[in-house]
């Protein structure tokens, strides 16, 4: 198995930067709204779930205004989305890279979660704007919001590079990848409660780590219900695992990546 | 004097076809449910090819070797096994000192980034630290001759300055090992000879460097040593001057000639049009430069014309139109009789004018009151085998072997 070297990796924390930086200048160069499309997707969706689950199919909203209940929801889904889709396309889209030049491979999936991030960054600043609108204060439990953001990390990185090293071999991978990052969003609780699903049911869905992610998020700005503590271990081993196994499989399917792209 | 670069049996192999490239889902899983306990590792002879095989050779520190090699030697599948891009298959290499591969110059620069940004994302691609590229920031901009265009996209750029800045990021790299590409066949021939320098500076330092190259007058300028690869191994290695000569002399002799399938009905009827070796009247390619070249034309003319001549024109493998030359330039009128029947043409380019490298011919012929052109009919290769610019890389379009007087103090 190949080590993980992380000291090559220190010394091409430079390049690490520079692409992360590269893929969030060219984003959102030459868009009239820039960074504001960070806000305008998740806020756009908020609208559509508020009116369509909150309005028509009346959807329990633990106590709080239902657009505050999605859009805290869409602030990890979103960061997952697109740090995921980014990721799992790094190595293919960077091929001409690959093939051309050395560097730690790592590089490329870790830099694509920058996207993600910034948008992540700018959607929490307005994610207090909505708050304050339907005056919802911030939750004591707001300390714990980084362990959250920690684990949606973890699972979006483990999962990002499975996706990433398969996709060098199986172009499949491609047609995949829509329904993890759509499909997903009904499946994991964007757009509802997970108070919802039977109890009996409870421990099953959350084997999807976003489901400890969404509902850890929403108690510690917003204090909603109980935090269903199992649904989170399981989170938390689930996203584990898949970290552990993808950087294995990362390593060691990257000696053939310039071969097969 | 130690070695830098140790490589011990190193052999490549790849799998030939397209399924081998990348792999459908699919079908891998109909292959596993056909065959669910079949080895799938096991792959028949004919559908691999050692791109590399057997390769061993040292090289020392301060070192400048040439890789050379026909298309399909292995030449880049050891480039990219240098520079860590892929791993050999068998055997091993040893890398001792901080090691730069240029096989492209401007990997990773982005159309939308300005000239500024780029730079520094591509020296950070090529493994410089910030500081260091912050401190050779201004001496690369003014390599690349582009100080007014900084912080325009470079999509904006014209494909000369793209290329410029591009290999001045390159030149300023500063590793113990560099390995080179082809990338000196980019820009004009003034950028061209500025690289070239840039190369003598960076050997002049005493560091480590590995070429490829197609053109022998550049490695025999930069080179003390050279490999040259044959299918995947090693044919011979040396001297320069040993191993160039060894190599152009065994090169290929193929035949060139142009002949018309189509008898056109008027008036002009080529029956064969070639390029040959003028001292012997062989018609190969690629001609040594210090032998003539003879263009030949035969043709049947059946039916009367007035008075006229054939026009040939040769041009350069960028299109550029080196000279004209007509068949009746030595004579007084500026006219042929052409009677009826067979006629052959012979025009001799006079050995040691032309530079290495490829050259197109295009023909006119007269049809009556107006001429016909037959846009590059053929061409041909003249070869660094005998040529002045193979003796030192010197510039120019032509490499003509002109008289020079000495007369003493007067």
């Amino acid at each position: 198995m190949a080590s993980l070297d992380l000291g090559e990796m220190w010394e091409y924390r430079e390049l690490l930067g520079f692409l992360a930086w590269r893929d969030v200048v060219v984003r959102y160069k030459q868009t009239a709204a820039g960074v504001l499309w960070a806000f305008i997707r998740p806020f756009l969706t908020m609208v559509i779930f508020t009116v369509v689950f909150g309005r028509i199919a009346k959807l329990p909203a633990e106590g709080v205004p239902y657009a505050v209940l999605t859009f805290t929801a869409l602030l990890p889904w979103q960061f997952f989305a697109t740090a995921f889709g980014e990721t799992a396309m790094s190595i293919v889209g960077n091929g001409y890279m690959i093939t051309k030049i050395y560097f730690p491979r790592l590089i490329l999936p870790l830099a694509s979660i920058a996207v993600g991030a910034v948008d992540s960054v700018v959607s929490f600043l307005f994610l207090f704007g909505i708050m304050a609108y339907y005056r919802v204060a911030p939750s004591p439990h707001i300390w714990a919001l980084p362990l959250f953001v920690l684990l949606c990390l973890v699972f979006t990185v483990g999962l990002g590079l499975w996706f990433a090293a398969l996709y060098v071999k199986y172009r499949d991978v491609r047609h995949f990848i829509p329904f993890v990052t759509q499909l997903g969003m009904y499946v994991s609780p964007v757009a509802f409660s997970s108070t919802i699903v039977p109890e009996r049911w409870r421990l099953l869905y959350s084997l999807n780590p976003m489901v400890a992610v969404i509902d850890g998020t929403r108690w510690s700005l917003l204090g909603t219900a109980n935090l269903y503590a199992p649904g989170v271990v399981a989170g938390c081993v689930v996203s584990v695992v898949l970290l552990v196994t993808g950087v294995i499989y990362f390593k060691q399917t990257e000696r053939i990546f310039a071969d097969v792209i | 004097m130690a070695d830098l670069i140790v490589a011990q049996g190193v052999g490549k192999l790849y799998r030939l076809g397209e399924a081998t490239a990348y792999r459908v889902l699919r079908e891998r899983l109909a292959e596993m449910l056909k065959a669910p306990f079949r080895r799938r590792e096991a792959v028949a002879a004919n559908e691999v090819l050692w791109a590399l095989k057997d390769v061993d050779f040292t090289i020392g520190e301060s070192e400048v070797v040439g890789l050379i090699g026909k298309n399909g030697a292995g030449k880049s599948t050891l480039l990219k096994i240098l520079s860590r891009i892929t791993e050999p298959t068998e055997g091993r290499i040893d890398l001792y000192g901080k090691v730069s591969s240029l096989l492209e110059v401007g990997i990773g620069f982005h159309p939308e980034l300005s000239g500024r940004e780029n730079v520094y994302l591509n020296g950070a691609i090529l493994g410089m630290a910030r500081q260091e590229i912050r401190r050779k920031f201004d001496e690369i901009v003014a390599f690349a001759e582009v100080e007014r265009f900084l912080d325009t996209p470079v999509k904006r750029y014209s494909s000369g300055m793209y290329v410029r800045l591009a290999f001045a990021v390159a030149a300023h790299l500063d590793p113990d090992i560099l390995i080179v590409d082809e990338v000196l066949a980019v820009g004009d021939a003034a950028f061209q000879q500025k690289c070239l320098g840039k190369m003598r500076d960076i050997r002049a330092q005493g560091r480590t460097v590995v070429v490829v190259s197609h053109a022998m007058s550049t490695i025999s300028s930069l080179c003390q040593k050279v490999i040259w690869l044959d299918a995947g191994r090693v044919r011979m290695i040396g001297d320069t001057a040993k191993v160039v000569s060894a190599y152009l002399s065994e090169g290929a002799k193929r035949e060139i000639s142009w002949s018309p399938r189509v008898k056109e009905p008027f008036p002009f009827n080529y029956d064969v049009v070639y390029v040959a070796r003028g001292d012997t009247g062989e018609s190969i390619d690629p001609i040594p430069a210090d032998v003539p070249a003879d263009v030949v034309l035969e043709f049947t003319i059946d039916q009367p014309l007035p008075p006229g001549r054939v026009l040939l024109r040769v041009a350069t493998e960028s299109g550029e139109v080196l000279f004209t030359s007509t068949s009746a330039d030595g004579l007084t009128t500026h006219a042929h009789e052409w009677t009826i029947g067979k006629h052959r043409f012979r025009c001799r380019i006079p050995p040691s004018l032309l530079a290495p490298g490829v050259y197109h011919v295009s023909v006119t012929e007269p049809r009556g009151g107006y001429d016909i052109i037959r846009d590059n009919i053929l061409s041909f290769t003249i070869s660094e085998e005998g040529s002045l610019v193979a003796r030192d890389a010197r510039a120019g379009r032509i490499a003509p072997l002109l008289e020079w007087e000495n007369n003493g103090r007067t």
